[in-house]
């Protein structure tokens, strides 16, 4: 229940009304605590919706909950999180000279760690659609 | 959830017409918020976004102190004077931020930094800095979003997703709107997406191109050959991850079409190549003026992140990353950019400005700014991560609710704010006008030779 996938970080509407409510509330905590992966990667790993899991570099480590997105919205070996803490816990400082810290497209280490409390609502349908 | 519930009535009611929702770049000026005077919060954000309406309607008036210094609240001049004092101390003070504020407020970070010969950097260098660094190789064949509306029949988004990031992006500005030119809406232009991920923005997309990660150079290559008449290549699916057929068939559109736009995010400028990638997207644009008129513009994501470039430029020559330790403004990202400065543990002093970089930082960065190496002063308009660190913490109004002056929207446009109610909270000019009065006196006081310039 473990493997290796690349993390693309980015903005979205959810994480933007959770910053508004506030960054030290609990809305905003979840919704960039959570990590998006394909369909096809959560069938290999054998992970689920809701599953805790443990994703790291070299750079640093932290927690997270999966959300298995259905498949053809993300490609195959790749992952998504909203940007945030944990996001940041994974940012290499290095710039090459730009001032811009490569903010995507790292390589992490997903480990499972435990079930966690799975919505009905967040389940991805078992077959394919765009 | 909105502060105020369905049921309450409001007695004392104002209407605010065509305020501007700062919480994008978008700066949408156009939304009719009604406010309960009586209980200072804003009650219905007519014609807002999801994010705007999260925006206004979130918004109330915190019980809580003004100033802090280690977590203890203390009057707003002894602040004031522990943060100048911070600053003036210090062997290398960075200032950075400056986003989320009123241009009217960013013009007295320079002289700030000026006078203790510090460095100035805007939350550009993490967004579309590259992009800043590519206009000066290639420069910007740039627009207004009124010329969009009214003019392109070709807009293209490469690299964002402003469905989730400027959701009214799309029908405002560039996609359904009716324009001069284009007065069916959506069916006179062809939309395309470029991106890694087909994300909600793809929805709106009569093409979808799902390009291979880290290859939109190379394809901005490909068919800035195909501009000088190269074939698009046999293998351009090897190498990018888009059919032949489909790169052919864009190029033609984008050759054929009246007015071209190509909006791009940080798709292009956080991967690598960074302002390469910036670069080879604006030369495009560029290239295709030999056939029609064509341009490019960054989504520019915080409220008035647009206006800390062009105030900080007209200031000191330079958008952001400027160094003044040897008396005149020095640019050089990579040296003078927050990220660098706090990862080599080089800042010994941060004033972090309508900025949050205790959560949006790297962890080296992160892990430096909150030791006890830097001296952390932060003004701030909610309290976040970075507020709850700082040895110095100034709690202020909020720009567009509380506080009017200029924004400038994602295009260089600058916009007038409608506040909607009062706030007992300071507001970020007056603090930093405070900051700026005594850091230039104790700067005096130890005869630097600057102390005295003037500035605009």
């Amino acid at each position: 229940m473990n493997g290796q996938l690349i993390l693309i970080p980015g903005r979205s509407a959810k994480q933007g009304v959770g910053l508004n409510k506030g960054k030290l509330k609990e809305e905003y905590i979840r919704v960039t605590t959570t990590l998006e992966i394909s369909f096809e990667d959560a069938a290999e790993m054998g992970l689920e919706t809701a599953d805790i899991v443990k994703i790291s570099n070299h750079i640093g480590e932290t927690e997270v909950q999966l959300k298995v997105l259905r498949e053809g919205k993300i490609p195959v070996g790749y992952a998504f999180i909203p940007y945030g803490p944990p996001s940041s816990c994974l940012f290499d400082g290095e710039t090459c000279s730009t001032g811009m810290p490569a903010s995507k497209g790292m390589t992490i280490d997903i480990e499972f760690v435990k079930k966690g409390v799975k919505k009905k609502t967040a389940l991805p349908p078992k077959t394919a659609v765009g | 959830m909105s502060a105020a519930t369905k049921d309450d009535k409001i007695v004392n009611e104002k209407i605010v017409e065509n305020a501007t929702c700062t919480f994008c770049g978008c700066c949408c000026d156009d939304i009719t918020l009604t406010v309960d005077m009586d209980k200072k919060v804003i009650t219905k954000a007519k014609d807002a976004c999801i994010l705007g309406k999260s925006w206004f309607l979130n918004h109330v008036i915190e019980d809580k102190p003004i100033a802090r210094i280690d977590g203890k609240e203390v009057p707003l001049d002894e602040a004031i004077d522990e943060a100048a004092k911070v600053l003036m101390d210090a062997k290398f003070p960075i200032l950075y931020g400056m986003s989320d504020t009123i241009c009217e407020a960013q013009r007295q970070c320079a002289p700030i930094m000026d006078d203790c010969g510090g460095t100035i950097d805007t939350t550009t260098s993490v967004c579309h800095g590259p992009s800043g660094m590519a206009f000066q190789g290639v420069g910007e064949p740039s627009m207004t979003l009124g010329e969009v509306k009214n003019r392109a029949d070709f807009v293209m988004y490469w690299g964002g997703n402003p469905a989730e990031a400027h959701p009214r992006h799309f029908a405002r500005y560039a996609v359904t709107p009716e324009g001069m030119f284009t007065p069916n809406g959506k069916d006179d232009r062809t939309v395309v997406i470029c991106d890694v991920r087909h994300t909600k923005t793809a929805g709106v997309a009569d093409i979808f191109l799902q390009i291979k990660p880290g290859k939109d150079f190379e394809f901005l290559w490909i068919l800035r050959a195909a501009c000088k008449g190269v074939a698009i290549p046999e293998n351009c699916k090897e190498i990018c991850g888009i059919d032949k057929e489909v790169a052919e068939d864009l190029f033609n559109k984008m050759k054929n079409c009246n007015y071209g736009v190509i909006f791009f995010g940080m798709g292009l400028t956080m991967t690598r190549g960074r302002h390469f990638n910036s670069g080879a997207l604006m030369a495009l644009a560029t290239d295709l003026n030999e056939f029609t008129h064509f341009v490019a513009k960054p989504a520019r994501g915080h409220g008035n992140v647009t206006g800390a470039d062009n105030v900080v430029s007209w200031q000191t020559g330079y958008p952001f990353g400027v160094n003044f330790s040897r008396g005149h403004p020095r640019f050089n990202p990579g040296e003078f950019t927050t990220v660098d400065t706090l990862t080599r543990k080089e800042a010994d002093a941060a004033l972090i400005i309508a900025s949050d970089p205790v959560a949006n930082f790297p962890k080296p960065a992160i892990d430096h700014i909150t030791s006890d190496k830097c001296k952390l002063i932060s003004i701030d308009t909610k309290n976040t991560p970075t507020s709850e660190a700082a040895h110095v913490s100034i709690q202020t109004s909020t720009y567009g609710i509380n506080t009017g002056g200029t924004v400038y929207r994602m295009d260089d446009v600058p916009i007038s704010l409608r506040p909607a109610f009062d706030s007992p909270f300071p507001s970020d000019l007056e603090v930093l006008t405070k900051l700026r009065k005594k850091v230039n006196e104790l700067s005096k006081k130890a005869n630097r030779p600057y102390a005295t310039r003037k500035y605009m």
